[in-house]
């Protein structure tokens, strides 16, 4: 008998999280480590199946390496719904918290695919970089309109921004600023996508993710009930205010894009009239882009204590503000844009989307590239045959 | 005073509470669980066998009252009530609408299951979603829900329920209905049940529970101290060969360790003990935990070697793992030349077909005993594993005898206003065996009918009766 009670000993340290899978042996990688754990106590159960893609997608698998770690974290939405159906869940001894390890994965998902890589860091302490580069931000269009105007105040200038701030120097600054975003998140996504290696992309599965991904699937439960939120009752409402905060936050993309068109295709500089496209679609995405991130952020506050990783609530909190103040700054510019506040306000507005622009590819936006990533990886996956033929338990 | 009082908060107790409150009782339901372990077995079950006669959701073919009646009483060798039995099976055909009014929802069979697709309703997410859904009902509809709430004994008079006793507190209602479940957690009463056996051991000192620990017996002891009439053998349960590294309690279903008809079981001397490769895994799986139980320190050895990789359900812990066959005995412990013996033995008598393990294939032994009938190959290439194995009790069967309207008996005379369900009674229908799902059928046609005929006795029951 004394081989099995080492053999128990061996299991309850396993079960409760203190040896390291033999798949996983390089150290400092206790996340992944820790969602091989939990995946090899939820394939040998797999009641979550119909939940989400992550569960269809661990039954494929007998051993979680470190890239599945990383594929099936940034596949989870964070739901909580498996977390609450949980037999294991604390206070049972296997501690089993989906939604908490592969949140703790994502985050090293995120730095370990940043680019530059040392930058990965800012990931860690998220809510003191975004607190920066805002400050960042408007002080350097404070600075800026002071050195260009003398003064922060002024007779109205007839919603003219560009006796502010030259249109040039406009597009420069977050010309680069964005393209910068886009490049650093496009060099994540590459590194994540190489270590994956799920085949090639093929037109319906590339439909198919796009699909899950705009239209939030995941979010709904498996049921179409929806997530959980404050405890174990179902609701829509973080779908609705997610597609508040996307699509009112791509209305105002679109909305700058249109003016661009108008300012170098039509010889129409801004200001535009009230009753323009520019405008309209601003006003419009700035409203569902308030409405969507305060809702995000209630919601968050009201979060389950043992949803997600609480080290990254900072992280998400900050993110949802930095949204919200953008449509709020941007919409107190619209309406005060013919008064003496105009410069301030945009300084201020131009301050906090800069910040937006440049921690994109260091804070909880990166959770769209990753998560479309391994949605398409998913699809791919998916249509492949299964390589298992395990029987029938 | 509430007109109903609903012990235990399992699936059979919340279906009692729901119904009653639906037909208009006030309801208070005990618990004997903090809130986060609440609601006993139930947690851990995954699905519900269904009686259907066409296709429905995610229930797939057929399964009619006659199929499932042939089923029930194959399991039971004949060891089961025809009356209730029936009554379950009709009752699962149609419960499932009032299910998922209350919340619960269903998903196709889960992968690795497909032979239940056509005949159990898989909970999504498990039967913890099923009994959340049913508490968030509940509390919605007022039903009161006390946690920590054991109740120790009840007080009767002339076989009518008067109150019950949690810690000291004396609760009056006009009916009651019990639902506290088995007595599986009660280790000390499975030792006398299973007594010592002619090699002097305790058996059931080498038991797993498999679910709960809050399921004492408690209340079951206290009826039948109080003359209430018993059915079935404390020594039959449900009852399977799990990990031995489980934990005592609460493992659930990811202890299951199905690779033993890929290979060969030997017990604690290294001998093989029965046929492995007798019929499918889910066919067989609930006759192992008594066969394991039979053997000499209640423990058995499950050894496959790499071919059987990928073919099994993957268990919840790593095999102990070898590179050859006298090294894996030493690392399991088993005397190594009988072991060896035995595997030599085995091998010899392999005669290889075409093996799927899919199907019952042509692989079987020759001129072996025990023999193993199919799936049989010779355990020849590296790496090897072993899995040692001991009995997990799911749930016991001995009960409250009880009738269609869900009632006690005491002395052949029903009670007026004192009803049971769930693993209470489900021994009127299982007296031994089991398959997949109809422990959950039992729960909830029995909980329902019992919740009914509670809320009617509660309104029959006159205001003094229990002053």
């Amino acid at each position: 008998m004394q081989s099995l009670e080492a053999l128990t000993r061996e299991a309850v340290a396993l079960a409760s999280g203190q040896t390291i899978t033999a798949d996983i042996s390089a150290p400092g990688r206790a996340a992944e480590a820790e969602v091989a754990r939990q995946m090899q106590i939820c394939n040998a159960c797999r009641y979550c199946e119909s939940f989400c893609a992550v569960f269809p997608a661990m039954t494929r698998r007998l051993h979680f390496s470190e890239a599945d770690a990383h594929y099936l974290a940034n596949l989870c939405h964070n739901c909580g719904a498996c977390l609450h159906a949980c037999q294991y869940a604390p206070p049972h001894e296997f501690a089993v918290n989906v939604p908490r390890a592969m949140a703790q994965v994502r985050r090293e998902t995120y730095s370990d695919y940043a680019f530059p890589r040392a930058l990965g860091a800012l990931y860690r302490r998220n809510g003191l970089t975004l607190a920066l580069a805002t400050a960042g931000g408007l002080a350097l269009f404070l600075v800026l309109v002071l050195a260009l105007r003398g003064t922060l105040l002024h007779e109205p200038l007839a919603g003219n921004f560009y006796a502010v701030f030259p249109h040039n120097l406009m597009v420069t600054m977050f010309g680069a600023a964005f393209g910068f975003a886009v490049l650093a998140l496009a060099i994540g996504a590459v590194r994540f996508w190489r270590g994956q290696s799920p085949g090639p992309v093929t037109a319906p599965s590339a439909a198919e993710a796009t699909r899950h991904a705009l239209a939030l699937t995941y979010l709904d439960g498996g049921h179409g009930d929806g997530c959980n939120e404050a405890d174990d009752r179902s609701t829509l409402l973080r779908r609705r205010f997610h597609h508040l905060t996307f699509y009112g936050f791509l209305l105002c993309f679109a909305s700058t894009s249109v003016a661009t068109l108008y300012h170098y295709l039509l010889g129409q500089p801004a200001p535009y009239p009230v009753i323009s496209l520019p405008v309209l679609l601003g006003t419009v995405g700035g409203i569902g882009l308030l409405i969507g991130p305060a809702g995000l952020l209630w919601l968050n506050l009201r979060r389950h204590p043992l949803h997600g990783d609480p080290g990254q609530r900072t992280m998400d909190r900050a993110f949802i503000v930095l949204l919200f103040a953008t449509s709020l700054t941007g919409l107190a510019l619209l309406a005060l844009r013919d008064t003496g506040f105009m410069a301030l306000l945009l300084a201020v507005h131009l301050g906090t989307v800069l910040a937006l622009f440049l921690t994109l590819p260091y804070g909880k936006f990166a959770h769209a590239v990753y998560r479309s990533a391994a949605l398409l990886k998913w699809a791919i996956e998916r249509r492949q045959p299964d390589r298992l033929q395990l029987g029938s338990d | 005073m509430h007109d109903v009082l609903v012990i235990g908060g399992g699936n059979a107790a919340l279906c009692a509470a729901l119904m009653a409150r639906e037909a208009g009782a006030s309801v208070l339901l005990l618990e004997a669980s903090p809130r986060e372990w609440r609601s006993g077995n139930s947690q851990h079950t995954r699905n519900l066998r269904c009686m259907h006669d066409a296709p429905q959701d995610v229930l797939v073919g057929a399964y009619p009252e006659e199929e499932f009646w042939q089923d029930l009483l194959k399991v039971t060798g004949g060891q089961t009530d025809e009356q209730l039995a029936r009554l379950v099976i009709r009752a699962s055909s149609t419960c499932r609408l009032w299910m998922r009014r209350h919340g619960v929802r269903f998903q196709p069979s889960l992968s690795g299951t497909l032979h239940l697709s056509r005949t159990n309703a898989f909970f999504m997410g498990g039967g913890k979603a099923l009994v959340n859904a049913y508490y968030r009902s509940a509390e919605n509809l007022g039903v009161q829900v006390r946690y920590d709430a054991p109740v120790d004994r009840l007080e009767l008079r002339d076989g009518r329920f008067v109150a019950a006793f949690a810690q000291g507190e004396r609760i009056e209602a006009r009916s009651c209905v019990l639902a506290a479940g088995g007595f599986e957690s009660n280790r000390e009463w499975l030792r006398q049940a299973w007594g010592q056996n002619e090699r002097g051991e305790w058996p059931a000192d080498n038991f797993l529970i498999r679910g709960t620990r809050f399921n004492q017996g408690v209340l079951l002891k206290d009826m039948m101290e109080q003359g209430a009439d018993i059915i079935g053998d404390p020594t039959q349960a449900h009852c399977v060969a799990i990990d031995a590294r489980a934990p005592l309690y609460d493992g659930g279903i990811v202890t299951r360790v199905d690779a033993v008809s890929l290979g060969v079981m030997v017990n604690r001397d290294g001998l093989r003990f029965y046929d492995e490769g007798e019929d499918f895994w889910p066919k067989r799986y609930a006759i192992w935990g008594r066969l394991v139980a039979l053997q000499a320190g209640q423990i058995g050895y499950c050894v496959i070697d790499s071919k059987a990789i990928g073919k099994f359900m993957p268990p919840v812990f790593p095999g102990v793992q070898a590179d050859t066959l006298p090294e894996l005995a030493r690392a399991l412990g088993l005397p190594a030349d009988r072991f060896m013996q035995t595997l030599n033995d085995y091998n010899a008598a392999c005669r290889v077909g075409s093996f799927d393990h899919t199907v019952l294939d042509d692989c079987h032994t020759e001129g072996l005993a025990p023999p193993k009938s199919h799936w049989a190959r010779p355990i020849d290439q590296p790496p090897f594993y072993g899995y040692a194995l001991r009995p997990g009790i799911t749930f016991t069967y001995l009960g409250l005898k009880t009738d269609a309207q869900a009632r006690v008996y005491f002395g052949g005379v029903p009670s007026a206003n004192l009803f049971v369900a769930g693993e209470m009674m489900a021994g009127n229908v299982l007296g031994k065996g089991y398959t997949a799902g109809v422990g959950m059928s039992i729960g909830t046609a029995f909980g329902r009918i019992a919740g009914t005929q509670a809320a009617r006795a509660a309104h029959r029951e006159p205001e003094h009766a229990v002053a």
